[in-house]
Formats: structure tokens, C-alpha cells, sequence
């Protein structure tokens, strides 16, 4: 089974690197860029076909590791 | 003072701790793998050493929180021991839980390698009786990521309770936007945890505590936690 974490800062957690990309972009003359938010994405494959247990397993993972919660939320989705 | 020192893969502070540590307390510190359960019987302070463990993947500091030497740490913190962390310490005791906050990049995006100012915010705590409060001491950083955030509520708290330790700050001992090299929240530069044992900051005192190295300003930090061994002894 695979599996999908994103994580991303908070609302309101200043991201330099988001920030000097978004400057990127508008130098590049890609229009309409408003902003823009830096996260990571974590392709993850799973061993058994239990679908509750690898959420809990997931959600354990970005918990205890993947993300920091004290600026960053995440998301699990099973592909 | 019988100090212990955590090795985790990717540090490279280590030995400057250790040399600084030997010098001033006059005893070597033990190295302590990251990956031992234990501390060393009769440790009187654990030094989390700067550097870039585990290549700063993942965020800084977030894999060596989470090795089962920070366990022990953790219980010893409990405990009231002495925990001490530099650089990457400063950000291994953020992601492990025994400081609040964390360190984000630096605002300029540039890594900032250089020597800076900072200004002891009160002296009686462990970690700074050997300075007076309002000094001013001069000491080298070299991180990316030392912008330290946190909510609020965390900084309010930080402030009134007086843990910020250390600020960033100019020679004359001024505080503002100009002199906070990474933009951390109130020009922070090093917090100690609600009950004043564990302290975390980003600069490098160990590299300030002999004469050839141009600058003896480190000294003091070290000093005065001999000291206050001794009296507590």
C-alpha cells in the first residue's frame, strides 16, 4: 500500500525560504503569484493491507517525527 | 565537574567542547554515543554539542531528538540535571521537547558565520553566574538556522518568567532589529526551560575561552557552572 504525507507550515509561521522563492518566481516573470508557502512531501510504502492500521501507523510517523507540530501541520492520505 | 558530552553522527563541535570544558573545570568530559540508554553514574552536566547531526535532514536536529541516548537526557532534566546545549544542541533540545520553540532559518536565508555580541540578561541562573547582568560578551555563532520562533503565548511566557538568557545585541549592549542577526523573536539567543537546569543557545562560548583564539568572553559560562557545582556540592 502506498501512502502520502504533506507537510506544510502553519498560517501565520514566517517561511524565508517560501518567501525568496516567491521573489523567484516574480523575477522570472511568472505572473499572478500571490504567495508562496515551502512544505515537504513524504512518498511512503506499507508493508501489510490494513487500511486503519497504516493510517494509525502514518499518523504516528508524522506525529513522533515527520512533522514539527509546533509549526507544522500535516495530512496522510493513502494512495 | 564531571561532564557528558552527547555524540551524535554529524557533530563536529564536540572536541572544541570537550577541550574548552577539560580547560576550565579541569576534568576530562566523557563522549556519550547517541546511541547509549544510559548517562555516565555522577554526571554533573550534559552538553549537546553543535554541529549538523544526521546531515540536518529532515529539520535540524529533528533525528538526534529522537536517538534513545535524548531519553536519558530527558529523565536526568527531570531530575533537575544540568543540560546545556550549542548550535545544534539548541535545536536538538527544541525538537526533543525540553525547550519550547524552534529554530527556523535564518531570516537572511545566508548561513552566518562570525563573531556577535550578546547581552547576559541576569546572572543568577547556573549558566550565567559567571558574568554580571547587563554585560555584554562577545562570542561566535555559525548556523543557518537560528531564528528562534515560537507562539505568543510561549514568548510572553519566556519573557515574564525572565528565561531568555542570552540576546543578540550591539558592543554598546543595545537590542534592536539591526544587531538580531537571524531575526529571532525578541533578538533571542539562548532560553533556559521552566525550571532554569536546561539552557539552549545558538552562539559558541566554547570557542572563546583562550587567549589564542583572540577572545576569552566564553569563559565565564563555564565557569560559572563550576561554580555553582561547587557550592551545590
Amino acid at each position: 500500500m502506498k501512502a502520502r504525507v504533506t507537510v506544510t507550515l502553519k498560517t501565520g509561521i514566517l517561511d524565508p525560504q517560501g518567501k525568496a522563492i516567491e521573489g523567484a518566481l516574480k523575477s522570472l516573470g511568472v505572473d499572478g503569484v500571490a504567495s508562496v508557502r515551502q512544505g515537504k512531501v513524504f512518498d511512503i510504502e506499507l508493508a501489510g493491507a490494513d487500511k486503519a492500521k497504516a493510517e494509525a501507523a502514518l499518523k504516528q510517523a508524522a506525529d513522533k517525527l515527520l512533522a514539527n507540530t509546533v509549526i507544522e501541520n500535516y495530512r496522510v492520505e493513502l494512495l | 565537574m564531571k561532564a557528558a558530552i552527547l555524540v551524535f553522527p554529524g557533530i563536529n563541535r564536540e572536541r572544541d567542547m570537550a577541550r574548552a570544558l577539560k580547560l576550565i573545570s579541569g576534568r576530562e568530559p566523557a563522549m556519550v554515543w547517541h546511541a547509549e540508554t544510559a548517562l555516565p553514574a555522577g554526571t554533573d552536566l550534559v552538553v549537546v554539542p553543535g554541529g549538523f547531526s544526521y546531515g540536518d535532514y529532515l529539520r535540524c536536529g529533528a533525528i538526534a531528538a529522537r536517538a534513545p541516548v535524548m531519553d536519558a537526557v530527558r529523565d536526568y532534566a527531570a531530575k533537575g540535571g544540568l543540560v546545556l546545549g550549542v548550535c545544534n544542541g539548541f535545536q536538538i533540545l527544541c525538537e526533543s521537547g525540553l525547550l519550547p520553540g524552534v529554530l527556523m532559518r535564518n531570516a537572511g536565508l545566508k548561513f552566518i558565520c562570525r563573531d556577535v555580541h550578546l547581552r547576559v540578561e541576569r546572572s543568577d541562573s547556573p549558566f550565567t553566574r559567571g558574568y554580571n547582568a547587563g554585560q555584554v560578551i562577545r562570542v561566535p555563532v555559525a548556523h543557518g538556522e537560528g531564528n528562534y520562533e515560537a507562539d505568543e503565548e510561549t514568548i510572553n511566557r519566556l519573557e515574564g518568567e525572565g528565561r531568555v538568557l542570552y540576546r543578540y545585541c550591539s558592543a554598546a549592549g543595545e537590542v534592536d532589529d539591526f544587531n538580531n542577526i537571524n531575526g529571532a523573536a525578541h533578538s533571542i539567543a539562548g532560553i533556559v526551560n521552566d525550571r532554569g537546569n536546561v539552557l539552549g543557545m545558538m552562539p559558541h562560548p566554547e570557542n572563546h575561552v583562550e587567549d589564542i583564539m583572540g577572545c576569552t568572553d566564553g569563559r565565564g559560562l563555564f565557569a560559572g557552572l563550576v561554580q555553582h557545582l561547587e557550592k551545590a556540592a
